[in-house]
């Protein structure tokens, strides 16, 4: 473990080191970045340009919904987005070189271009989490206080999850990693919008079966005092933490399995 | 004119070859298609007829949306990340020496691949769509036709963007946050995340005069018999008015480009 995030913190580091060679080119990149990755956000702007309420949710309450998530993704894109590539290097051999260095693989392709423009969607989830804090109209407690920066934290640590899994999974699907992105990029939109907006059963699946739900819709509807999605009790709000944890085991087992399984191409 | 015909062949039987990641293609096109149906129901429960559409065209225009988004290439088109590779790695001095010439060849590999992936992808997250949601498909047997050929302008539109996109490497060499803005602001502008008749005042003039909107909003409107007669015609000239622009302004870029290029690698 101490030997992943020491090699991780070394490549990650020359990775930077190596983009700020070209300040200009990366103070550019970061600004898009923070522009464009907020263009879903201007959506949803532009839609209660026309509506007061969507599914029975205010404004602020959709922005903190947006806030929560976007930040959680972020997090989880800075830290580990990379691995999405792992598809690539499974196609052209190029992972075998990574097997034999003396550091752990994970940490070696969590790091792999390590993209710092990547915080300009933090940035961008961040300033609409403040924002959304500022409108809403909530009776704050401590519990709800402290739920909000946890509920950040385990929502990265979730997608994180949900990532390393999807990468695991490229190394059998080699050009499957489309199907990561239907729960990396269509979970952070889904979870942009109230729960009561979709079908039952996408609620119910992403509560019980990928347990999405718990980045920000259980904890965040306690925060604005509504009832939990898919009849979960309040309480369950605190249980992300423990989600989350329990949502690491599998995935480091289904990484762990995907390395072993791993046939070079050979060329 | 053979050679690129072969090209384009090429380009759909490779695209062909990967039959997993165009079964994952399929999955998340129909979980996306989903998601956004369901934001639009809301939307469009609140706000009936909004932008023009009724609740069935609002949701018929979310899965156009998916049968577009990978034929089109609006969504991470993998030509321009290997065209940028190929400059970064100076391969592309090979490719200028071949006799073929350089945009045409890109192009026609990008229509062999929007061939495949409007058949794979376009056809099934239609058919997906159309079982959970009432889709208002077109009365006149003749506008899937005009909707094809303003598809096939549409791609020749985003493939001109693209192809600038990628020759922007000749002078930034990383290719990665560029690619990454072009992409995000297609998806806004071409009406992917919203129609764009739903935005409003001046940001909606602007973004239907920007040529994004080729890409999804005009074939769109063209399906949903929105535009018909002169006014189908007009959304023709606007979609080759463009195509023609950043086609030339490619071929411009690209004689500057290769005029000072120091190859890469070694």
């Amino acid at each position: 473990m101490a030997d992943g995030l020491r090699a991780y913190a070394l490549i990650a580091a020359m990775w930077v080191r190596s983009t700020m060679t070209y300040r200009f080119s990366f103070a550019m990149t970061l600004l898009s970045n923070f522009v464009t990755t907020g263009l879903d956000f201007v959506v949803i702007l532009l839609m209660f340009g026309h509506v007061r309420g969507l599914g029975g949710f205010s404004f602020a309450e959709v922005a903190f919904l947006y806030g929560t998530t976007s930040t959680s993704f972020g997090l989880a894109d800075l830290l580990l987005g990379q691995v999405s590539r792992l598809g690539r290097r499974v196609r052209d051999g190029t992972l075998d070189t990574l097997l034999v260095r003396p550091a752990p693989v994970l940490a070696q392709v969590a790091a792999d271009r390590f993209a710092l423009r990547r915080l300009g969607r933090i940035t961008q989830g961040l300033v609409v989490l403040v924002w959304s804090l500022a409108l809403l109209d909530v009776a704050w407690t401590l519990p709800k206080v402290l739920l909000v920066p946890v509920m950040v934290v385990t929502g990265g640590v979730l997608f994180g999850s949900v990532m390393v899994a999807g990468a695991a999974f490229q190394i059998w699907a080699q050009d499957g990693a489309e199907v990561v992105n239907a729960f990396t990029y269509g979970g952070n939109t889904l979870l942009q919008y109230p729960p009561s907006v979709f079908a039952g059963e996408l609620v119910r699946g992403v509560v019980y079966v990928v347990p999405l739900a718990f980045v920000n819709w259980v904890p965040a509807l306690y925060v604005l005092g509504r009832a939990a999605p898919a009849g979960l009790p309040a309480w369950s709000a605190f249980l992300s933490p423990l989600v989350a944890a329990a949502l690491c085991v599998p995935a480091a087992l289904f990484w762990r399995a995907g390395l072993r399984a791993y046939r070079s191409t050979g060329s | 004119m053979w050679l690129y015909a072969a090209v384009a062949a090429g380009g759909f039987r490779r695209h062909a070859t990967y039959r997993m990641a165009t079964v994952a293609g399929m999955f998340t096109n129909t979980v996306f298609g989903f998601i956004l149906a369901y934001t639009y129901v809301a939307l469009w429960d609140e706000r009936p007829h909004l932008g023009g559409y009724d609740m069935s065209e609002a949701l018929t225009y979310v899965w156009i949306g998916q049968a577009l988004l990978a034929t089109t290439g609006l969504m991470g088109s993998s030509f321009e990340e290997e065209l940028i590779e190929r400059i970064k790695t100076g391969d592309i001095a090979v490719d200028l020496y071949r006799p073929a010439d350089l945009q045409l060849w890109w192009l026609a590999a990008v229509y062999g691949r929007a061939a495949f992936q409007l058949l794979a992808r376009g056809v099934v997250p239609m058919a997906v769509g159309s079982l959970a949601f009432e889709l208002a498909l077109p009365r006149n047997p003749l506008t899937w036709a005009a909707f094809l050929l303003s598809v096939a302008l549409g791609v020749l539109v985003n493939f001109a963007i693209g192809y600038l996109v990628a020759l922007s490497a000749f002078w930034l060499l990383d290719g990665a946050g560029v690619v990454q803005v072009a992409w995000l602001s297609g998806l806004f502008f071409s009406g992917m995340l919203l129609p764009l008749t739903v935005f409003p005042g001046t940001l909606g003039e602007v973004a239907r005069a920007l040529p994004w909107s080729s890409a999804l909003q005009v074939p769109a409107d063209v399906f949903l018999e929105r535009r018909t007669g002169a006014r189908l015609a007009e959304a023709y000239a606007f979609q080759a008015g463009w195509a023609l622009v950043l086609l030339a302004g490619g071929r411009v870029l690209q004689a500057v480009a290769t005029r000072r290029v120091v190859v890469q690698g070694g």
